[in-house]
């Protein structure tokens, strides 16, 4: 198997040699990997505070995801029995093991059954915590963890994502800076979602739910540590 | 799979003029896509900058290649995942169906690749006892009905929604579904089944991500990410020129491909996977595999077609061209159509075979002005023509546009329906200045008969004043 890669190997660099044979082309390669600025970021995307949100929110809803602000993390469990309720589907889903979205209220909705874990192909509900929210076009991140299963996502009918608002960006770039900051390499899998799942390979016409989720519902919530007796709390 | 070739293009061009189906499929695509792409940059002041990025990005990864995949490798190994190298398709095919065959596999679903098309991957792991499951719809469309995609990012745009009712009806044993909606969840429900129980799951590669070792894929359905969550064991299939130095890049490239395919702002799912999956998750693959294709993309490195090589497979081109907008994409008969795909053919079939490609180009232009990535596609579909002609290959473009045009004027009915755009084509086909009896064989017969030649305007004056 070598012999191949060496023989594309040998391809390549006769065919570059001549550009530059000595160390440049390795110290530019090293250069470039090193460096992690933004190329270019449209000026779209540099919006802070409430304008972000705003940005969010339109961006998000002009690609059909319903997106709800709360005023307390501890609001989602109501949040979603009444979204649920709205849609005619049956109070119960899937959720995150994610401890975060222990704080979400759950006992306020004793008719609400809540399974902690990964989807099945069963459920018909799957909700999960975003990594980040991107402004610029209304785009989820989810990062892949033991505690956030990616099929949460992507197997039930209905999502629901829980994004805290001191994860919301301007930029994807902004996002992905915060990741490598906690880790030195990726996870398994990083989704950048926008919107539920569509297609338009039918006669061209736009069908959502075409193998991921029909609906998508973003609960956009204060952080849970700034809930309480002390609102300014170092979150 | 159909087995056509470049060589039968001027055949199949020309049933393709007479089929009002397809016609009917054709103007859809041109009523959508560029106009979906224009509103979507018209929101994007920047786009023409992120576009120069777009391509000094990619050329400095070109000129950098084989540094850049061995730091690939690297990352990939480091993330716990291998690489394998194929020189050609033959040697991808073989590698593939090793991994599959140590995995035990007995199903593998598939998400969208352009390079398992080229490699003919479903016909090889058939033929190996395995069977393979398309899952993006259009491409399970298409295989269905044992066809070639005819679009980049619409595989099936060529079906009306009565051909897909009618064929799910025979191949699934249900009642005919009427609405698209109703067929999109009878596809789904199939499907689900499906990826349940696939043992792997092969995806292809927007992006690779040399810093990481990470593999990107851009879906609206969700199924790549289904096909690489599901399975035991992943299997990427890629082309080395896909590789980007980090995610900062490719986040530029991202900007400019779902705007330049389809008009969205961001395409729904975009998906970064590094690796198996880790020790505590709860999903994904236990084993990872990129296999890297070259299959002759080595040799275009150091020449007039390296630009090429900047492609990210938008499928603007396509959707701009007068000559893929009249003909479609199976009169190409090759994995790639289009504009690109007349570049890219001869690479992979031989100018020789696929001479008929880059011949059928009116030169109007559209297909750069429209790239994000400033390919200079003219440039380089006349660099093929020099290339044929150079070599003796080539018989006057001009003449098969002629005979087309013949054909039809003779056929009043086949005239009228392929009246419109064709009309126009034909007469860019017949020289850009445009009469035909300027035309080598024209003199006599269009002395006789004085038949105009179908327009004289260029395609791109004509679609902006809308022509029908
Ligand atoms: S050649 Fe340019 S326009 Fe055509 S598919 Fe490739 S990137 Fe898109």
């Amino acid at each position: 198997m070598n012999e191949a890669k060496s023989t594309i190997m040998e391809r390549l660099r006769q065919a570059l040699a001549s550009e530059d044979a000595g160390e440049g082309r390795r110290r530019a390669v090293d250069a470039r990997l090193a460096r992690h600025e933004p190329v270019l970021v449209p000026a779209r995307a540099r919006v802070e505070g409430e304008a972000r949100i705003a940005l969010f929110t339109e961006m998000a809803e002009a690609v059909q995801t319903e997106v709800q602000r709360l005023d307390s993390f501890a609001e989602i469990a109501t949040a979603t029995a009444r979204y649920l309720r709205r849609h005619n589907l049956p109070q119960k889903l899937v959720a995150a093991p994610d401890p975060l979205l222990d704080a979400a209220g759950w006992e306020k909705q004793p008719l609400l059954r809540v399974r902690r874990g990964n989807a099945n192909p069963e459920d018909a509900v799957g909700m999960t915590l975003a990594f980040a929210g991107i402004a610029e076009t209304g785009t989820l991140m989810l990062v892949s963890a033991p505690e956030r299963p990616v099929m949460l996502a992507f197997l039930p009918e209905t999502c629901i994502v829980v994004l805290p608002l001191s994860r919301l960006d301007g930029c994807y770039e902004e996002s992905w800076a915060r990741l490598r900051q906690q880790a030195s390499q990726p996870p398994r899998a990083v989704n950048f979602v926008t919107g539920p799942s569509r297609t338009a390979d039918i006669a061209n016409t736009l069908t959502l739910g075409a193998h991921g989720p029909r609906r998508l519902f973003v609960l956009l919530v204060p952080d849970p540590e700034a809930q309480g007796p002390e609102p300014e709390g170092d979150a | 799979m159909s087995g056509a070739t470049p060589v039968g293009f001027r055949d199949r061009a020309r049933e393709a003029l007479a089929d009002p189906t397809l016609r009917e499929a054709l103007l859809s695509i041109r009523r959508g896509w560029p106009h979906a792409r224009a509103r979507a940059i018209a929101r994007l002041p920047e786009f023409d900058a992120l576009r120069d990025h777009g391509r000094a990005i990619k050329d400095h990864v070109l000129a950098h290649l084989d540094l850049y995949l061995e730091r690939f490798e690297r990352a990939v190994t480091a993330s716990g995942g291998s690489v394998h190298w194929a020189r050609d398709a033959a040697e991808a095919r073989r590698l593939v169906l090793e991994i599959c065959k140590r995995a035990g596999a007995r199903t593998v679903t598939k998400s969208k690749s352009m390079i398992a098309e080229e490699i003919d991957l479903n016909a090889w792991l058939e033929a190996h006892g395995i069977v393979p499951v398309e899952t993006d719809l259009g491409e399970y469309i298409i295989q269905l009905a044992g066809q070639r995609p005819s679009h980049l990012v619409g595989p099936a745009v060529h079906m009306t929604r009565e051909e897909i009712t009618e064929l799910f009806a025979r191949h699934h044993g249900t009642p005919p579904s009427e609405r698209a909606e109703e067929l999109v969840a009878e596809a789904r429900r199939v499907l689900r089944q499906r990826y349940l129980e696939a043992d792997v799951g092969i995806t292809g590669a927007n992006f690779l991500i040399a810093e990481s070792g990470s593999v990107i894929t851009v879906t609206n359905e969700g199924n790549a990410e289904l096909t690489h969550g599901l399975p035991r064991t992943q299997i990427v299939v890629a082309s080395i020129e896909k590789i980007v130095p980090t995610m900062e890049e490719a986040f530029t490239l991202l900007r400019l491909l779902a705007r330049s395919a389809t008009g969205q702002e961001f395409s729904t799912y975009t998906t970064v996977v590094t690796g198996p999956r880790r020790a505590e998750d709860l999903d994904g693959p236990e084993a990872f595999h990129v296999v890297l294709l070259d299959n002759g993309r080595s040799g275009m490195i150091g020449g007039t077609l390296r630009s090429m090589l900047r492609c990210i497979r938008c499928g603007a081109c396509l959707n701009h061209c007068p000559v893929y907008l009249a003909v479609g994409g199976h009169a190409y008969g090759s994995v790639y159509v289009g504009p690109m795909g007349a570049v890219l053919s001869p690479v992979l079939y031989g100018i020789e075979t696929a001479r008929a490609l880059p011949e059928a180009s009116s030169f109007c232009g559209r297909c750069e002005e429209v790239c994000p990535v400033r390919i200079p596609l003219p440039a380089l579909l006349r660099y093929w023509r020099e290339e044929a002609w150079r070599r003796q290959l080539a018989p006057p473009a001009a003449r098969w546009g002629m005979r087309l045009w013949r054909h039809l004027a003779l056929r009043p009915g086949l005239y009228r329906i392929a009246s419109g755009v064709v009309a126009r084509v034909l007469g860019l086909l017949a020289g850009r200045r445009g009469a035909l009896r300027r035309l080598p064989l024209a003199g006599g017969w269009t002395g006789s008969r004085d038949l105009p030649a179908p327009e004289g305007a260029t395609f791109t004056s004509l679609y902006r004043k809308g022509v029908r």
